[in-house]
């Protein structure tokens, strides 16, 4: 682990980094210029050998055949694990030079490494980092071009185990060292009881937390700033467009009992900016706070393996987790992240279970947005019956799509504080690429609700949306046709839902089927990449079945 | 006395030696990757209820296996 951390620190390029593997699983190229000399530097996914069948492992490997110079980097708190790797890398006969990362946080377990004689051994530069101060990383440039060819290793792949055993005994020495409050948190929270409800607890905080954050936030700063400056703004610009009415429709939008209102008016500059930043920014922020500082102390893996007796009843794999909390806030990452996954078969099906059932915290902002006036009861109702579509569409998806299910192993690494600095790049550079993604396509989107309602291409268009599932679904046909506009960005459908005055049952029933319908473009985009059209179809026609089948039902039900 | 467990069977905070691991050609080598290979000394942190992983610690690093895999891996367990 650590590697992303060394490019960044290398290139300046941000890539992305926690404390648990598998967070990076494509590549990043960046340059950087040495003694003249101009590098491509390249951050490949981890791997704990180059014949792994993960695709993020496949990744891994190939970048290594392609590379002139590889930069090993190592846990010097888990050396002879990381040899394996290493071994398998001299056996390439590529120059290589050896970074030690973590080497404080090892030499404060009471870890001494020998660092000349693990040169001599290895026949490589050797150059003990801490990547995430940047210690050490001028040394690591600077041996850039002191890297070489490493010895021969003996090609007894049998006695790999044996030959790394003796490198060990010569290089390695432990001291003593008394226990800390970190090893015993450790030993805690993965006690077979007392973890189990300490793991519960904890997603019940991650969902506490983020609506504290994001509701505070909203209270008491974005509310304010909205009402106090924009709005009066906007109130003059009104006064200005009123001559010229379809600028006034487009960017204004309707005047509600002669004001602007955020919610209902339909402007671009007044509910699509507010909607955008003053509803669903703040949650985005909260949820991918939280997620960060999980991710960089290592909570998620020990979240994986709590969850893996469960999962692994519903056909899944402990470790799909990680990938279905990452879609709690896109699910773009999400989809992306089934890359660390073994198994074609079992990635199909989470990246499936991402887009059906886990809506993205931009759509849960507007959810909570729109159905808290009504109490808890409504939310618990949407978020329960998706739980509940993805149990048994899990259940559904282990028979129809037989076939083995590789069980659970997985490294868990040791807690580490989280550095603020680490946290908050991470949680801006989320943020960015959720403003530069998404508020183009709907501000577009509002635009051109906005032409289609100011002609009658609108009620033309409703027309066609069969009244057969507005009627099955208990919702009007403009609610359908909004639910379709989720295809750009759920949230843009649901912030669209508000000026319907729709009942609070066609709200929940709405919010249900938008999340179930049908992945919105970013993640469609994304779907076909890694799993080619047919399973997008498959998936696809889940989707809608599954939206049809379970907002009729509801509509029955409720 | 030693007595041979796989490492479901096996009480938490025991120690022992690996000295068999009967899966499939594939899961034992994703097993050999990690290190988790007949003759290394182990030590059981924890197992999971309902079902859950098993969890290791083997060197500096903890390992979670799953249910199913962890009944495979044999012990020789240290009295």
């Amino acid at each position: 682990m650590g590697k992303s951390v060394i490019f960044t620190q290398l290139s300046g390029i941000y890539a992305f980094s926690s404390n648990y593997p598998g967070t990076t699983v494509d590549f990043v190229r960046s340059h950087v210029e040495l003694q003249g000399e101009l590098f491509e530097i390249v951050d490949a996914p981890g791997t704990y050998s180059l014949e792994g069948t993960a695709e993020a492992e496949k990744i891994a490997a190939r970048l290594v055949e392609d590379a002139d110079i590889v930069v090993n980097v190592v846990d010097a708190g888990n050396l002879e694990r990381n040899l394996y790797l290493t071994f398998e890398l001299m056996e390439k006969e590529k120059p290589m030079v050896v970074a030690l990362n973590m080497w404080d946080e090892a030499r404060k377990q009471g870890i001494e490494i020998d660092l000349e004689k693990l040169e001599k051994i290895l026949g490589v530069p050797v150059v003990p980092v801490v990547a995430t101060t940047g210690e050490g990383i001028r040394d690591l440039l600077a041996a850039l071009s002191k890297a070489r060819v490493s010895h021969p290793v003996s090609s007894d792949h049998a006695r790999r185990w044996e030959d790394i055993g003796k490198v060990i005994t010569e290089v390695q020495k432990f001291s003593y060292r008394r226990l800390t409050w970190r090893d015993a948190l450790q030993r805690i929270t993965i006690l077979p009881g007392i973890g189990f409800v300490f793991g519960l607890f904890a997603l019940g905080g991650i969902f506490f937390a983020v609506r504290f954050i994001g509701e505070g936030l909203i209270e008491y700063v974005l509310d304010p700033l909205f009402q106090g400056y924009y709005l009066p703004l906007l109130e003059r610009l009104s006064v200005l467009l009123s001559r010229y009415p379809l600028w006034h429709e487009v960017f204004l939008g309707k005047l509600i009992d002669g004001h602007i209102d955020f919610e209902r008016s339909l402007g671009i500059l007044s509910t699509a900016v507010y909607v955008s930043f003053g509803a669903v920014l703040p949650y985005v922020l909260a949820f991918y706070l939280i997620l960060g500082i999980l991710e960089d102390i290592g909570y998620l893996p020990r979240l994986a393996v709590f969850l893996d007796g469960f999962l692994h009843r519903l056909g899944l794999h402990g470790y799909s987790v990680v990938p279905m909390l990452l879609g709690l806030g896109c699910n773009v990452p999400g989809l992306m992240a089934t890359r660390v996954l073994e198994d074609k078969k079992e990635r199909f099906i989470v990246a499936t279970l991402i887009t059906v059932a886990i809506p993205c915290s931009a759509q849960q902002a507007l959810i909570f947005g729109v159905l808290a006036p009504y109490g808890i009861t409504p939310i618990l109702v949407v978020y329960g019956t998706l739980l509940v579509v993805m149990i048994f569409l899990a259940l559904l998806l282990k028979y129809l799509v037989p076939g083995f299910r590789s069980p659970l192993v997985c490294e868990i690494p040791p807690y580490r504080l989280p550095l603020p600095k680490a946290v908050f790049s991470k949680l801006w550079i989320r943020l960015r690429g959720f403003l530069r993604d998404a508020l183009p396509v709907v501000f577009l989107g509002v635009f051109v609700v906005n032409l289609l309602s100011l002609s009658d291409a609108f009620s033309y268009l409703t027309r066609i949306i069969s009244p057969w599932v507005a009627h099955a679904l208990g919702l009007p046909q403009e609610a359908l046709l909004v639910i379709a506009l989720g295809i750009l960005r759920k949230y843009l459908a649901m912030g669209l839902l508000l000026p319907l005055g729709l009942s609070v049952k066609q709200l929940v029933i709405a919010s249900i089927v938008l999340s179930l319908f049908f992945p919105c473009v970013a993640s469609f985009v994304v779907f076909l990449r890694e799993f080619g059209w047919r399973r997008l179809f498959v998936a696809i026609s889940i989707m809608l079945s599954f939206a049809f089948l379970v907002g009729s039902l509801l509509n029955l039900l409720l | 006395m030693e007595e041979v467990r796989s490492l479901v069977e096996m009480e938490t905070g025991s120690k022992g030696e690996i000295v068999h691991i009967d899966g499939g050609e594939g899961m034992v080598r994703r097993l050999w990757v990690l290190g988790v290979i007949p003759g290394k000394k182990i030590e059981k942190v924890s197992s999971i209820i309902g079902r859950g992983p098993v969890v290791i610690r083997l060197g500096q690093q903890e390992i979670a296996l799953g249910r199913g895999i962890a009944q495979r891996i044999l012990v020789k367990v240290e009295r």
